[in-house]
């Protein structure tokens, strides 16, 4: 191949690119992760299997598993973690609905949760609302609410509805997981995460003045 | 087992099928049934190269549409599309690339795509294809001097571009 092709290939490369890369920015169509709850229970189910399957061959004699709640109360993190790090980066679509339509948002998110949800107002700690967005959840929907300081900082809180049954209340817990720092906690109705790429101290003061609005 | 380990594969996936189908909503169809497929199969990845394995298993079900011809396989323009990126490329090029591609054989558009959009190797593009590391050598290179021929030919258009 001679170096002009090269050349060539590299152009041909280069706009294609140039043509298909703004699909990645694009928002994700709901259907592709919201309204097909089959395959969303195919997952469910496929996660239960395995972890049947894993303590099956791990445990001959049967010994009590860590309880539902344990193991819902190790994921939130994770999940939101998850969650602000494909989010977060967003520029053109960060979230669904934005906080000029606040009112709808809350209404919106508190309906699909089927609880009466509140939005904490972080602008003492320089965090303003940008909005929110639904997201698909192991235990059903979950909401997501990100803030963004003047720097474009951004803070992602993590919103899941709790089945009463299982979750224990926790208090303030802290988790790392990658360049991500998460505060969570479970009230009587929803399991908490504030993430964000910040140091520890400042997602503490932050997650501490959410706690304090989230619990008055 | 975990949907959310596929989920930040999506806009890739999506970005993919655009440039393999074409229109917006064929593009759609095929990461869904992508996803569906994905999450059904999930226990059968071995923990590895998870983007790889979701390309491989968009190319089984792109091959599979193709042959119940639920694809046509030319590309359709999206208006929409269109118009959305006319601040960053000229009209005729969006018709001249997206005409071009739509007249490569799908198993070349498919290497020349994978190679481009995802800068996959070639030992990438064989894993995802299921396709020997030469079959992909020689569907890139045909691909790309397809596709150079087929823009070359309708250069007379770029006479046509508005010099802004």
């Amino acid at each position: 191949m001679s170096a002009e092709d090269d050349l060539q290939y590299a152009e041909q490369t280069a706009m294609i690119k140039r043509r298909f890369d703004p699909v990645m920015t694009e928002p994700i169509p709901a259907r592709l992760y919201m309204k097909s709850p089959p395959w969303i229970d195919y997952a469910r189910a496929a996660a239960v299997l395995a972890v049947g399957i894993a303590i099956g061959l791990a445990i001959p004699e049967l010994r009590p598993a860590p309880g539902p709640a344990a193991v819902a109360m190790a994921q939130l993190p994770i999940r939101a973690a998850r969650a602000h790090l494909v989010y977060s980066p967003e520029v053109r679509h960060p979230v669904e609905v934005d906080a000029k339509q606040q009112d709808h948002l809350v209404k919106w998110l508190s309906k699909r949760l089927d609880v009466s949800l509140k939005v904490p107002v972080l602008t003492q700690e320089g965090f303003e609302l940008l909005g929110g967005r639904l997201l698909p959840g192991n235990d059903g929907p979950v909401a997501q609410f990100m803030y963004q300081d003047a720097a474009g900082k951004r803070l992602t809180l993590y919103v899941t509805r709790t089945k009463k049954s299982e979750e224990k209340l926790t208090s303030f817990r802290f988790a790392k997981e990658g360049s991500v720092s998460v505060f969570y906690w479970i009230d009587e109705e929803c399991g908490y995460a504030l993430s964000g790429e910040v140091d520890k101290t400042t997602l503490a003061k932050v997650a501490s003045l959410v706690y304090k609005q989230l619990e008055s | 087992m975990d949907f959310e380990l596929i989920v930040p594969y999506i806009p890739n996936l999506r970005r993919y099928a655009r440039a393999l189908v074409g229109g917006r909503d064929g593009a759609d169809d095929l990461v869904q049934d992508t996803l569906e497929r994905a999450v059904r199969k999930f226990h059968l990845w071995k923990p590895g190269d998870l983007r790889a394995w979701l390309f491989s298993i968009m190319h089984n079900v792109f091959v599979n549409q193709l042959k119940s011809r639920r694809i046509v396989a030319s590309v359709e323009i999206d208006e929409e599309t269109i118009a959305a990126h006319v601040p960053t490329v000229t009209g005729t090029d969006v018709m001249d690339l997206e005409r071009a591609l739509g007249k490569l054989a799908p198993e070349q558009r498919e290497v020349v795509l994978l190679v481009a959009l995802e800068d996959m190797s070639y030992a990438d593009v064989s894993r995802a294809l299921g396709i020997p590391i030469g079959t992909v050598m020689s569907r890139l290179s045909r691909g790309r001097e397809r596709l150079k021929r087929v823009m070359d030919g309708e250069q007379p258009r770029a006479e046509l571009r508005v010099v802004q």
